[in-house]
């Protein structure tokens, strides 16, 4: 009686996450998949719902479940803005591809503007210039295991060092984060870059990071520097080709040259936030490597 | 470097209070970061000082639960 119960339930609150990897057709396999769950429930469970209290019950049960993940949606809401995030996460394996071909060879793309859609950005999935998250979470989990491993190469491996290293790495990209927030607040720059935009920004560097210390397990110290050199330099130029865009005024994005103290001072941040990643990559990766 | 997020919150907490305990009268305005010196910017260029005085104004008005005239400290010159 009760794994039917759950089974049935768990056919009904499938629709707890919502499917955006089909931007047309979710409204209908929701509508389907409304569709299938009472009749699937009618074949093995009529003794269940001829019952009258047992089916008051469900109904009874099923109300109050979807008021609770109201509350609990609403109350989330508030701090994380989840909505938000999940535009982040709208990605699929040809954005995916791209944008890591973009991360470590960035020469020969030419056209780096998001395209918006009626005011709003265009989700990743259609435009491989939007930032996501997906990556720079995914970069980051791949990077704390990495380092387990070249830690383990050389005998230096205990759990707690996993930990450490994703804690370390975490507080050095909060700090960044925040670094380049006050940066951007004292240059008073008008720009529609959001906190998460600029995590996404600086979580792209676990990309070169991971290239750099599997070179260097698989090949050496040599081929560890001159991967990480080429890492190095493909972020910097992707940064500055991306902020460039963000930061600088309309003029001044185009490649000509704009006079002006505020304009010289973008042109440094822009500098000086593209030139951290490649301190960043060498600082977290260079004591992996013996 | 074995950072924790402990020592970040711990290096954060430190250093809001660093800026949450300067005092109007005593220090800022010798310097030349008082609030009453940060007029004059009208227009689209406000300039890094300016930005950086409101910013010591507004973390210790924050601090302070929006009292900007309460007397903090004594001995801090």
């Amino acid at each position: 009686m009760r794994l039917r119960n759950s089974s049935m339930d768990g056919s009904d609150g499938s629709q707890l996450f919502e499917d955006t990897s089909r931007a047309g057709s979710g409204s209908q396999t929701g509508y389907r998949n409304q569709q299938a769950g009472p009749q699937a429930a009618g074949f093995p469970g009529q003794s269940l719902l001829s019952d009258p209290m047992s089916n008051l019950a469900m109904a009874y049960g099923s109300s109050l479940a979807s008021q609770g993940r109201e509350m609990v949606d609403k109350n989330l809401d508030r701090f994380i803005p989840i909505s938000k995030l999940k535009y982040y996460f709208a990605v699929d394996t040809v954005y995916v591809g791209k944008k890591l071909g973009l991360l470590v060879f960035p020469y020969m793309h030419e056209n780096w503007e998001v395209s918006y859609q009626q005011d709003t950005p265009v989700a990743p999935r259609f435009d491989v210039n939007a930032p996501d998250l997906y990556i720079p979470a995914m970069g980051f989990i791949t990077y704390v295991l990495v380092a387990g491993l070249a830690l383990g190469t050389q005998n230096r491996f205990s759990p707690e060092l996993l930990g450490v290293q994703a804690s370390s790495a975490l507080v050095w990209l909060i700090m960044e984060v925040l670094a380049v927030l006050l940066s951007l607040y004292l240059v008073t720059v008008n720009t529609d870059l959001t906190t998460i935009d600029l995590l996404a920004f600086s979580g792209y560097k676990y990309v070169g990071m991971i290239v750099g210390v599997v070179a260097g397990l698989l090949f050496g110290k040599p081929a560890y520097y001159l991967s990480l050199l080429w890492c190095c330099v493909a972020i910097f130029v992707f940064m500055i080709r991306t902020l460039r865009l963000k930061l600088l005024s309309e003029a001044a994005a185009e490649g000509r040259l704009v006079r002006g103290a505020r304009n010289q001072l973008r042109m440094y941040l822009t500098m000086s936030i593209a030139a951290a990643q490649p301190i960043f990559m060498y600082w977290l990766t260079y004591h992996l490597i013996r | 470097m074995a950072f924790t997020l402990y020592s970040l919150i711990q290096a954060a907490i430190l250093c809001v209070n660093a800026v949450a305990v300067l005092h109007e009268e005593r220090f800022l305005s010798k310097i030349g970061w008082g609030v009453d010196q940060s007029v004059g910017g009208f227009g689209d260029e406000p300039g890094i000082k300016v930005q950086l005085m409101n910013l010591v104004r507004s973390v210790r008005t924050v601090m302070r639960g929006g009292c900007p005239l309460h007397v903090y400290t004594n001995w801090l010159v």
